[in-house]
């Protein structure tokens, strides 16, 4: 095992490098930048049951250091999921991908579980419970421990599979939500979703987003990403997938101190296709710079 | 696709606020209507722009300033190095163009089309192309379509040059195939106004430019595109033309 390797719920990873849902498509569009292997796994686009188009255009603002987006779970539903983009990505994905899964009601959530809890190319499922984009669903069970638990619960009924609740951070106390997780028997939890923002046009006076408002991301969310790490991974036992703004390899040690046992990338691969690439590539001479022999033994020393 | 490091050779204003900016570097022969996508200080997504013009080892791109990155862009001098994501978008599709075909352009709509046209006279067709302006001031690359051999049109909404009128007043009766960037009102005024089939190119707000990210999605008749990927241009027979 290499100096990079960490183990997310039992499986190894050869580094903690995950391209995060809704940055990285499913996996092929970057297969044609660099070759995706070198990835501890990937999330790929979040995935619900039926089929969604999602919200009008624009979708995409810029802000101070990020950008905001309302594209909002826009995907060919999860029987075109397994149907046509699993087998295209397994030409050029050989590891176990994370699948990534979001629902309107307990139904949705457990019915596209059920689905993917059969793919062997699946490693992990992530449920969302965290989109600030789409309404009556999504980030309104995330925002409310005992829904939270409720989909954690209805979900481990109908998987093997480890089960990573992904987390919002628009609540007043994310440890709340995690712990609520752990209980129910969440096998890991990553954090964090995009934070709610939105642009206005000075020209035309209205807001930049079709959608009104949209979800922040890139290194503007870092610090606040970093913080919530820091305290879900002193409320928990289970492991924490960081995640927020990363975009470097020293970020991804920063986040590794907080307590993630991996990160999630996500608005650096749009600026920067190779963005993933370059920062597994850079990991080794900045942990040589920092003393650090293997990631392992930087979980939470913080 | 590539990301590539080009350099700035020249940098300057064709009116006041259309700039052309021509890059040097490592950048093979694009497509017309492909589009790159530039990285800029201080700003986080890059700006996508379409192309010009294009040869081997050279790539030039006209804009408007008119946002912080067009902007940053105008101040930027020669030997700036700049990363540039190229070769992306789908491009006109040349084969169906016919003996005569159009070219219809509107403000900064107009740059791909003109890549465009050197293709098409390359080609040996003849071109005819209509290009609108708001007002005189604003008129740029007639006569480098002229130096192509197109049949020129100009309009101007205030009648200050050419033609009075708006693109759609200025259409020849008779041309073969259609191709057309320019504003959406514009867009969907020539949707109704052509007589023979044509291709739209489409801008929106972009987050990648590559496919990623679903941000500039849009609905056509063979189902979700993304404009940055399957597009920017599209089929006439492929397009629903939103209220």
């Amino acid at each position: 095992m290499g100096r990079m390797t960490v183990n997310l719920c039992g499986q190894h990873l050869d580094n903690p490098v995950i391209p995060a849902s809704g940055t990285f498509g499913f996996g092929y569009e970057f297969a044609e930048w660099y070759d995706i292997n070198i990835l501890g796994t990937f999330s790929f686009k979040g995935t619900t049951r039926e089929p969604r188009f999602c919200n009008p255009t624009p979708r995409i603002a810029e802000c101070p250091a990020g950008m905001i987006n309302a594209v909002g779970l826009q995907n060919p539903g999860v029987k075109q999921v397994i149907t046509e983009e699993l087998p295209k990505l397994s030409r050029v994905f050989h590891k176990k991908v994370m699948a990534n899964v979001s629902g309107f009601s307990l139904d949705d959530y457990v019915y596209t579980c059920e689905q993917l809890d059969r793919e062997d190319a699946v490693g992990w499922l992530e449920v969302n419970i965290s989109c600030p984009n789409v309404h009556g669903g999504g980030m309104a069970f995330g925002t409310d421990p005992e829904a939270a638990a409720s989909v954690t619960a209805a979900v481990k009924k109908v998987t093997r599979k480890p089960v990573i609740m992904k987390l919002s951070p628009n609540v007043t106390d994310i440890t709340a939500i995690a712990r609520a997780c752990e209980n129910a028997g969440a096998d890991a939890v990553s954090l964090i979703n995009t934070l709610q923002g939105m642009r206005i046009d000075l020209r035309t006076r209205r807001p930049v987003l079709a959608n009104i408002m949209g979800g922040v991301s890139g290194p503007a969310v870092f610090p606040v990403a970093l913080r919530m790490v820091w305290q879900v991974s002193h409320a928990v036992q289970i492991p924490v997938i960081g995640m927020g703004g990363i975009s470097t390899s020293e970020d991804v040690l920063e986040m590794m101190m907080a307590g993630a046992s991996a990160v999630e990338i996500g608005a650096a691969n749009l600026v920067d296709p190779m963005a993933c690439k370059r920062i597994i590539e850079g990991l080794p001479e900045v942990m040589d710079r920092y003393g650090i022999k293997t990631l392992d033994e930087l979980k939470g020393v913080s | 696709m590539n990301e590539v490091i080009l350099t700035i050779q020249d940098n300057s204003a064709l009116t006041n606020q259309v700039y052309r900016m021509t890059l040097t570097g490592p950048v093979s022969q694009m497509h017309p209507g492909q589009f790159i996508n530039i990285r800029l200080q201080d700003c986080f997504l890059r700006r996508p722009i379409s192309v010009y013009d294009s040869e081997p080892g050279k790539v030039t791109i006209v804009y408007k300033r008119i946002g912080k990155g067009t902007e940053q862009m105008s101040h930027l001098t020669a030997g700036t190095s700049l990363n540039v994501l190229t070769g992306l978008g789908n491009g006109y599709d040349l084969s169906k163009a016919g003996d005569l075909p159009l070219l219809i352009g509107g403000g900064v709509g107009i740059p791909p089309l003109f890549l465009l046209a050197k293709t098409l006279r390359n080609m040996g067709k003849p071109v005819t192309a209509v290009l609108g302006f708001n007002t005189r001031s604003e008129i740029f690359a007639e006569n480098a379509f002229k130096s192509l051999g197109c049949h020129v049109t100009v309009t101007t909404a205030d009648g200050s040059a050419g033609k009075r009128g708006f693109v759609t007043d200025a259409l020849p009766d008779a041309y073969s195939y259609f191709y057309t960037c320019g504003p959406m009102p514009m867009l969907k005024a020539v949707n109704t106004a052509t007589a023979t089939s044509g291709q739209f190119s489409f801008e929106e707000r972009m987050g990648c430019g590559f496919g990623a990210c679903m941000g500039c999605s849009c609905r056509t008749k063979d189902g979700t595109k993304r404009i940055c990927r399957e597009g920017p241009v599209f089929e006439k027979e492929a397009i629903l033309w939103e209220e």
